[in-house]
């Protein structure tokens, strides 16, 4: 690498220094935006004992799912884990430890993860088993929880595209909790679908500046659908 | 007779006003976007980053990078934006959504929700319903009256894992429509011929009943 040239060239090379017992940040809603071709690298290289922050759990067979299947998923925090059978039998059976955290918080504790901020008050899970255990304020008359921001070892994400600087765009609903993870990684990991020439991104189209992007890599995604919806055409 | 899924969907969407930005959550919520009042405009938040949900969209439209909370395929409507997900419960938390549409297993009369888990049966998460109720002011929960086997949905307390306390205002279940205040539900309208007899029966929770509770209609 050499100065802001953040590309690497080898899915291995992307996720080098990856160790067992890390935490990962991992964007993606479902299977829209996830980083697909990472999370494979994650399963071949075998690492274990992975702490792994990301709205949901992917599916049986995609996704972060696949991390299930050798058992290197030791604890999930996520919003949803529908739809996911193996998922559910490890969590079950106390394999996989769990812990379910409100959409929104889960977004903000990346957020504040990456902007230096420890904790903040919000009113989402007051009086429910998300506060358990958690410090508790009155702000002019509203009940508020402390919540922790949540710092990976590294973070995966998914852009659209990326310059060599690592300057990101997202494409539609794929955006999701990329640009939140991409800020909470001391390693941050993008793969791309195309990689342009500084410049070539409008710097008013760019979601994520380079400054939070380590490494940047070209893949290609499958972008499996989980609920193929459609109507009749005209 | 108790309402339909549909109907359900149609009741609520007499609630929607001209300019509303509305969260409609999964199941029966989402079919609310089907009857939209003619001449007023609403604009669809959906969750995972997009105001302005269009309709499905046809085969050739099918785009996998543009899915909705359901995690269903969807299009833009005219007008729509995207945005990452802390932009997204920015709006949610911040109280910028004016109304929210959701589903629950359990009211109880004290505007506490329970929705998103049964403790030992499923357990799929909370999702966006945790921030949906503590960000709303505005909130319509839309769930049957009773179970199959008559136990009242509507309670003096919940019995599972709450979604957020204190925070809803309006039930519609397939047999009435219902305010929450004062720690009582109130009775404001049934479905076209069901009894009172038959609501106070199948609501477990203190229920106001007024002198007169008309039908709902539906056009």
């Amino acid at each position: 690498m050499s100065g802001f040239n953040k590309v690497v060239e080898s899915y291995e090379e992307a996720m080098s220094g990856l160790e067992d017992g890390m935490t990962i940040i991992a964007g993606g809603f479902g299977l829209c935006g996830n980083p697909e071709n990472l999370i494979k690298e994650i399963k071949k290289k075998g690492t274990k004992g992975l702490t792994i922050v990301s709205n949901n759990c992917g599916t049986t067979n995609h996704g972060l799912g696949i991390l299930l299947h050798d058992k290197q998923v030791k604890k999930m925090v996520a919003s949803y884990v529908g739809e996911n059978e193996e998922f559910e039998r490890q969590m079950m059976s106390g394999e996989l430890e769990v812990e379910l955290t409100p959409q929104g918080t889960l977004a903000e504790k990346m957020r504040a993860a990456g902007a230096g901020i420890p904790a903040f008050f919000t009113a989402t899970g007051y009086g429910t088993p998300v506060a358990e255990g958690k410090e508790t304020r009155e702000i002019n008359g509203r009940h508020y929880i402390l919540e922790e921001s949540i710092k990976g070892d590294f973070a995966i994400v998914k852009a659209w595209k990326a310059d060599t600087y690592g300057n990101l765009v997202f494409r539609k609903t794929a955006r999701n909790f990329n640009p939140m993870a991409a800020t909470a990684g001391k390693i941050t990991v993008v793969e791309v679908e195309e990689i342009v020439q500084p410049g070539e991104l409008d710097p008013d189209h760019i979601h994520t500046p380079g400054i939070y992007v380590d490494r940047v890599i070209k893949g290609n995604f499958e972008k499996v659908i989980e609920q193929r919806t459609t109507r009749p055409s005209a | 007779m108790a309402l339909s899924r549909e109907q359900l969907a149609q009741r609520v969407a007499q609630e929607l006003q001209d300019g509303y930005y509305v969260n409609l959550g999964i199941g029966i919520p989402t079919l609310v976007a089907n009857y939209v009042p003619k001449g007023i405009e609403v604009m669809l938040q959906s969750e995972n980053g997009l105001l302005g949900m269009g309709q499905f969209p046809t085969d050739d439209e099918v785009d996998a990078d543009l899915i909705n909370a359901g995690k269903q395929t969807v299009t833009m409507a005219t007008g729509a934006s995207l945005f990452d997900s802390a932009e997204s419960f920015a709006m949610i938390r911040g109280g910028h959504v004016d109304l929210t549409v959701l589903g629950a297993f359990e009211v109880d009369c004290q505007g506490n929700i329970a929705s998103y888990m049964i403790p030992g049966k499923l357990i799929k998460g909370m999702g966006g319903a945790m921030d949906l109720v503590a960000g709303a002011d505005n909130i319509i929960v839309t769930m049957t009256h009773a179970s199959k086997h008559g136990e009242s949905k509507l309670l003096a307390e919940c019995t599972l894992p709450l979604t957020g306390k204190g925070c809803i205002k309006k039930v519609l279940t397939d047999l009435a429509f219902l305010e929450i205040k004062e720690g009582k539900f109130h009775l404001l309208e049934r479905a076209p011929g069901v009894s009172v007899d038959e609501i106070v029966k199948l609501t477990a929770g203190e229920l106001v009943v007024p002198d007169n509770v008309p039908e709902m209609t539906f056009s």
